[in-house]
């Protein structure tokens, strides 16, 4: 414990020594304002609610998740830090979970920055806080599953681009596989089963399910599995590359 | 002496590549044991098996008994390590990283902070503390990967390369420390410069293509250069002719040639057939001839020619033997 801890500081450190923390927080709580504002036409619609911001949430993660997480592991394999944190007398697992809960920690970090949205919402009318809230937490897993995803593709290459390519397109797949645009690949040939195993694990409805106020066990553990089940591959390819 | 680092059968394939073949060695306490091999004869590669990064193909590395594959975190907290490079994070500042590194290595709180300032008195960083580590020269990164690899005061030191970068004062100053550090642990340091080996190793090995070639004592490798023993001798160029003639007379000596020449003075270089001294037969040879010698001298063999032969003569050597003196591996004599 008391290494992953040292770990997550590290790394949690290394974020706000550099202007990326700054200039990530500032775009997000930003984007997803602006977002919510003219895209999710926030006044227009006259509802005290947050619907229109957390609509857009999963999409800016998209773009915004394999950003923080390209650089996990690929800049230790790149700078060659990796020799000297793996000779540190540290378990790979340690490791792998210090980094991504620094990860997703400074993702928590950036929503709490989208509070104001919160309050504003609360002045201007009485809106459901137990559905915000839930929103809150649901928008938490999602991009926690996408920094998993995000960090064990890290594991695989020294290049932060193409980390960042294959984990966006990775969670592309992942959030809309419940839609044509993913399923249509598979219909052609795969079983029925098999399809709509994919249509389940679409992370866009256990996310909308959460959002709309109620934070259901399965779709915690949803959520719970992927991001295990990732943060295991993620110590398995760093143990691979290790023994190769 | 207590044994500290035991390698035995120590392999490593990088799928049809045979980077380091079947290395054993031991290591004891006391002991500064120098790699020397061209550039990818798998120096690197053995240190980073020992470090417990890379897992060997085949073979065990036992620290203090402790095998690093089977315990990895017992065995590494009691290695200090400097990789190729001394790579560290540059984002951090110097104290923030030895302290980050102090903390994973199990440093008590109560200690951590008398065992990092002796490791920054020690590698001179105390002006730097505060800076990142991105700012700083080459050769100061490499003395906070110094300080990071004795910051817990380890029984085992493993230093790929820790003198690369610094400037001739800084070398002193590491070679020093690492003498310094000597007695109360064993340490490997991989290097491609030979005074190194001097100035610092109580053992020398040679590797060349992942083959331990050679495991001996520093003053022994100089002795196998085909240098050793030679003799130097400046005479008039009037009389070298006839001096010429009568040294190659002698049967000691196995060769004698002509180095340099100006218009009044030849220098000869006067090499023995076996390894042994032929300085008093040359020097009677001189008086009997009534030649007048205006600077004679012997040559020690210098660790770069020894370097040389046995690169050259590389393959041919299989033979390794834990006390060389006992029984020494033939090097061709150079003919």
């Amino acid at each position: 414990m008391t290494n992953i801890g040292l770990i997550l500081r590290r790394e949690l450190g290394s974020y706000f020594f550099s202007p990326l923390a700054y200039v990530f927080i500032v775009i997000f709580a930003s984007i997803t304002g602006a977002f919510a504002f003219y895209l999710g036409d926030f006044f227009g619609l006259g509802q005290a609610n947050l619907q229109s911001f957390f609509t857009y949430h999963p999409w800016l993660y998209l773009l915004l998740a394999p950003a923080i997480a390209m650089r996990l592991w690929a800049e230790e394999r790149k700078s060659g830090t990796i020799e000297l944190l793996m000779t540190l007398p540290i378990s790979t697992t340690q490791a792998v979970v210090g980094k991504y809960l620094a990860a997703w920690l400074f993702c928590g970090v950036a929503l709490l920055a989208t509070t104001p949205i919160w309050i504003t919402v609360n002045v201007l009318g009485s809106p459901d806080n137990g559905v915000i809230f839930a929103s809150y937490v649901a928008s938490f897993l999602m991009v926690g599953a996408f920094l998993a995803i995000g960090s064990a593709i890290s594991a695989l290459t020294s290049n932060q681009v193409i980390a960042f390519v294959v984990s966006a397109a990775t969670c592309f797949m992942l959030t809309l596989s419940s839609l044509d645009i993913v399923l249509d690949l598979f219909r052609a040939w795969a079983p029925d089963l098999l399809v709509d195993t994919i249509a389940s694990i679409s992370f866009l409805n256990h996310y909308l399910g959460i959002t709309r106020g109620v934070i259901a066990f399965s779709d915690v553990v949803f959520f719970a599995s992927v991001i295990s089940l990732w943060l295991f591959i993620n110590v398995i390819v760093v143990d691979l590359k290790k023994a190769g | 002496m207590t044994e500290m680092l035991a390698l035995s059968g120590l392999t490593k394939h990088f799928g049809p590549i045979v980077a380091v073949d079947d290395i054993s060695m031991t290591i004891g306490r006391g002991e500064v044991l120098g790699f020397l091999g061209p550039n990818g004869a798998g120096k690197s590669t053995t240190m980073k098996m020992v470090a417990g990064f890379l897992e060997p193909t085949a073979g065990t590395a036992e620290i203090c008994g402790v095998d690093v594959v089977e315990q990895p975190m017992a065995a590494k907290r009691m290695i200090g390590y400097l990789p190729e490079g001394a790579p560290a994070y540059d984002d951090m500042s110097v104290s923030g990283f030895l302290e980050f590194v102090a903390g994973v290595r199990g440093v008590l709180a109560s200690k951590r902070n008398n065992m990092i300032a002796r490791a920054v008195e020690q590698t001179e960083l105390g002006n730097v503390l505060g800076q990142r580590i991105e700012t700083l020269s080459k050769g100061f990164k490499r003395r906070v990967g110094l300080a990071q690899a004795i910051v817990h005061d380890p029984d085992v030191l493993i230093l790929d390369e820790p003198t690369d970068g610094l400037d001739p004062i800084q070398k002193h100053h590491v070679r020093s420390l690492i003498r310094a550090m000597a007695s109360e642990k064993a340490i490997i340091i991989s290097t491609h410069i030979l005074e190194e080996i001097d100035a610092v190793c109580t053992r020398a090995t040679l590797i060349a293509a992942g083959k331990l070639l050679l495991d001996t004592t520093p003053d022994d490798l100089a002795a196998r250069a085909s240098n050793h023993n030679t003799v130097v001798l400046t005479v008039d160029s009037a009389q070298s002719g006839s001096l010429t003639v009568a040294l190659s007379a002698v049967p000691e000596i196995g060769n004698v040639e002509q180095i340099a020449q100006d218009a009044s003075m030849v220098q000869l270089r006067i090499t023995p057939k076996g390894g042994e001294s032929v300085f008093t037969t040359v020097t009677n040879i001189v008086s009997d001839k009534g030649v007048k010698a205006r600077e004679i001298y012997v040559e020690r063999g210098t660790l770069d020619q020894a370097f040389r032969d046995l690169a050259d003569s590389g393959k041919s050597l299989q033979a390794h033997t834990e006390n060389p003196a006992e029984s020494p591996v033939e090097i061709p004599a150079n003919d």
